[in-house]
């Protein structure tokens, strides 16, 4: 039990480090910078993100609970391949996404210039930038993460319990919210707490609708005000009201148990009118979310493809996929790790201190990047004298590999957490300790048990942190080693001077190297 | 427990594994290497065709690291001693003068950037320099607009203007520094009530970037806007700009003339090689290398001697604002309070 809490330990501690780096702001307070920002823009701004909060809240738990049911449950024409492509909106950046609809919409763009042009300028808006329209942008690209989890809790979900049900009298819509919906619980509130988390640390989309929502004080704050410190607090503030929701969250939960696969999971097949409805639904979500968008940034990619190629661009694709692999094995197999912590603690402490190592997914990613870079930039400062003595390389962690795939892992483990602890909480305790009493070593325990019956799980979490680390910008882009550039590296370089359609190709590049690994998962869940 | 030990052995034994593909590009590193390591704010689309340019002409091998401003002198600022930075770029005053407030550059002596950056773009410490300038101006659709009817930056906020007036959003350090330097030029009240006026003419609520705001105006959604002229530049050269056109404002007898910005840069503190940052960051201001560093980005050299590419020249000449940019850098954070009380988005 020993080792087991010292791996505990040390990587909360390593995740814990920068979020207690934007705590430890609080040393100073800067009380008539405080007064200026309560008075001026505060309670608008948190207004604003309590709005969005609800609006893609809602939004991602009706798509992508409704999907996955509709993909799950029931067999319709075309169902084995949107299941899968249902999952690839995920690959979008929500950033990408505003500048395509705003690029199609705005007043500016071709759809309302058309509108107008033909005598239908009464069906346009003024600005279509409002808080409706950046909750759309945002679920549309955030809704697969519940839409995963919950459809790989369906699938999983075995039939033996919607038998007992039905032989006890539940009618069809009692048997899907008591017990598919109840059994799938753990699942959907992980999709939606990290679908609500990236909300919360988003900047990108908010920036390029100019609509201001918290993260917006902590840019100001530290870029406009030049004031670090005051960023931090804010940001501290933020991460205190989602420590507070997912205690609660745990709380709810208990120490319910969820049951686990039992008797073979089958699909209803639907007939006639029926069936073509839910081909539609989900077709019409593919086009709307991807299709669409895809083909307006290719159209956008090959515009300039000449300007926008040189022949490190291959060399791009090939880092990208190199650090979200290593990223991708190194977060699973940590969060493995907690999981199983996790499942043989019941201490209460233990629990909560997991929970903090979740954190770090609700800051935005540049201050998280900061919160890693400024310990780091301490240690390398300390160990100066040292590595003098030995003639080493004045930074031996900052500006490499190593501390970037740490960076990943701190930022994106509550996202490998959420498959791996809805598929541990569906294991039944009786079937590992069948296997001890027949012998089992621990070792073959992990291989032979737990690995194949959480595996849907596992491969859930490498696909998503891969997918997530393929998409991420701040933290690559400040603690990349020298020359090792991404695709969302290059995606930064175009957009930072507003060069949205130059930025098309990348983007389209991030889509593609993500297909694979999405229809590799499906295949294999 | 030992499948827990083996969890957590996996990711070691893999971070390992980097870690020994990390080492060769690092292993020797003799202190007066040639080369130069630069963190550039600056893109790297706009910045890395001079470094190569450098490199083929003096052998010196440079490294450099793209990222925003704010994150890079975050960095630099925890690392300290241990930076492997040598040159820091970046865009706008605002973050230079603030580079230099934090106690991350060093001033430098040098007579031959004296000579190449006139005295209003560089900072009077010699810790920072500027390399280029952007000038931010009024841009209008000529089919609505007569050119009389413009004047400046301030007679935007007269009531001729109600709801024809699209701005970009104030986040955006380049409208702060502008109204920086409104503050240094009339004082703060004069200033707010520019802001109000602007506030109150807003067609539409302010956009994201320049571009956009442009695409308004050409739209029709509103007819006059604020942009650094290089974002006009990349439309024109699109075939994009339809109607719209420049305008240069402040232009009459005790007005102030058109605001400058800069791009600049500044030798850091702990640089282990500052010869050869210095000698980068007068190449850059050098004859030689102004008109391409400028012209990459349809911006203004620095240099006098230096002309704008064709395409900018023909925007026609004008009297640009020469008030020292350390002074406008001062005001910036009054700029910032000043935008948030008058509810300036």
């Amino acid at each position: 039990m020993r080792a087991a809490n010292v791996l505990l330990l040390a990587v909360v501690a390593l995740v814990a480090v920068p979020v207690l780096a934007v705590f430890s702001a609080w040393v100073n307070i800067d009380a008539g910078l405080w007064t200026h920002f309560i008075s001026s823009r505060l309670p608008q701004l948190l207004g604003n993100t309590a709005a969005l909060l609800v609006l893609v809240g809602l939004g991602v738990t009706l798509i992508g609970v409704g999907l996955a049911w509709l993909v799950s449950m029931f067999d319709f024409p075309g169902r084995s391949w949107l299941e899968w492509a249902l999952m690839l909106p995920m690959a979008l950046p929500a950033y990408v996404m505003a500048f395509i609809f705003l690029g199609l919409f705005e007043y500016s763009g071709p759809v309302q210039g058309w509108l107008r042009d033909n005598g239908l300028g009464f069906l346009t808006v003024d600005d279509v930038r409002n808080v409706g329209s950046i909750s759309l942008v945002m679920m549309s690209v955030l809704y697969p993460y519940v839409y995963l989890l919950a459809r790989n809790a369906f699938v999983n979900q075995g039939s033996h319990f919607v038998e007992a049900a039905q032989s006890l009298g539940a009618g069809p819509w009692r048997v899907a919210f008591s017990v598919n919906l109840g059994m799938a619980r753990p699942a959907i509130t992980a999709g939606i707490a990290l679908a609500l988390m990236e909300t919360l640390a988003d900047f990108g989309t908010v920036a390029i609708f100019n609509y201001d929502t918290f993260t917006v004080a902590i840019y100001k704050a530290w870029f406009h005000y030049f004031d670090l410190q005051l960023a931090c607090q804010l940001a501290s503030i933020l991460l205190m009201l989602v420590a507070v929701a997912l205690v609660i969250e745990t709380n709810a939960r208990g120490k319910r148990a969820y049951g686990d696969k039992q008797g073979t999971h089958r699909r209803k097949r639907l007939q006639g009118g029926k069936a073509w409805l839910a081909t539609l639904a989900a077709s019409l979500v593919v086009m709307v979310c991807f299709v669409l968008p895809m083909a307006q940034l290719m159209l956008w990619a090959f515009a300039d493809i000449a300007t926008s190629t040189d022949p490190h661009f291959q060399r791009l694709v090939w880092r990208t996929l190199v650090l979200a692999g290593i990223a991708a094995l190194v977060t699973a197999s940590v969060a493995i790790g907690l999981g199983l912590i996790q499942r043989y603690n019941t201490r209460n402490w233990k629990k909560q201190l997991l929970g903090f190592a979740k954190l770090g997914y609700a800051l935005p990613g540049t201050v998280l990047a900061v919160g890693i870079v400024l310990p780091l930039g301490k240690f390398e400062q300390i160990s100066m004298p040292l590595k003098q003595s030995f003639n080493l390389p004045g930074q031996l962690l900052l500006g490499t590999v190593v501390a970037l795939i740490v960076a990943y892992m701190v930022r994106f483990l509550a996202v490998a957490m959420g498959p791996l602890e809805s598929s541990l909480s569906k294991l039944r305790h009786s079937i590992p300790e069948a296997a001890v009493s027949l012998g089992a070593s621990r070792w073959r325990l992990f291989i032979s048990i737990y690995l194949p019956l959480i595996r849907s799980g596992v491969l859930l979490a490498m696909l998503m942190v891969f997918v997530d680390v393929v998409k991420e910008m701040p933290a690559t882009l400040l603690m990349r080693p020298f020359g090792w550039d991404t695709l969302a590296v290059r995606i930064f370089e175009m957009t930072s001077e507003g060069l949205y359609q130059k930025a098309a190709l990348p983007a389209v590049c991030i889509l593609l190297v993500s297909i694979v690994p999405i229809i590799i998962t499906i295949r294999r869940s | 427990m030992r499948q827990y030990l083996l969890g957590g052995l996996l990711p070691l034994l893999l971070v390992a594994l980097t870690a020994c593909e990390q080492k060769t590009p690092e292993t020797t590193r003799p202190a007066a290497e040639e080369k130069v390591v630069v963190y550039s704010a600056r893109a790297e689309h706009l910045i890395k065709p001079l470094f190569d340019a450098y490199s083929e002409k003096t052998g010196v091998r440079i490294e450099y690291t793209t990222d925003k401003a704010g994150s890079l002198l975050a960095r630099l600022r925890s690392e300290g001693a241990s930076t492997p930075a040598d040159l820091l770029l970046t865009v706008d005053v605002g973050n230079l003068h603030h580079a230099e407030k934090q106690g991350v550059l060093q001033p430098i002596q040098s007579e031959t950037l004296n000579a190449n950056v006139p005295a209003h773009l560089r900072d009077p410490q010699n810790q920072w320099f500027g390399l280029t300038q952007r000038a931010r101006t009024i841009v209008y659709a000529s089919d609505r607009v007569e050119p009389a009817e413009l004047s400046s930056y301030a007679a935007l906020a007269d009531v001729q203007w109600l709801d024809r007036l699209c701005l970009r959003t104030s986040k955006k350090v380049y409208n702060q520094s502008l109204v920086a330097s409104f503050i240094a030029h009339y004082g703060e009240e004069q200033t707010a009530g520019i802001l109000r006026g602007w506030v109150e003419n807003l067609a539409v609520a302010p956009f994201a970037n320049d571009t956009a705001a442009m695409e308004a105006v050409k739209a029709g959604q509103c007819d006059v806007t604020i942009v650094n002229t290089y974002y006009y530049g990349a439309l024109e050269a699109d075939g994009k700009a339809g109607s719209l056109k420049i305008f240069w404002p402040n232009q009459a007898e005790g007005e102030s003339g058109v605001h400058m910005n800069i791009s600049g840069g500044g030798v850091t503190r702990h640089s282990q090689r500052p010869q050869q940052a210095i000698a980068l960051l007068e190449w850059l201001s050098s004859k030689e290398a102004q008109g391409m560093l400028a012209g990459l980005n349809l911006e203004f050299p620095v240099h006098p001697q230096v002309e704008a590419v064709k395409q900018v020249k023909a925007w026609g000449e004008f009297r640009a604002d020469n008030i020292p940019l350390s002074d406008v850098a001062e005001q910036q954070v009054p700029a910032v309070k000043l935008i948030d009380q008058v509810g300036y988005q």
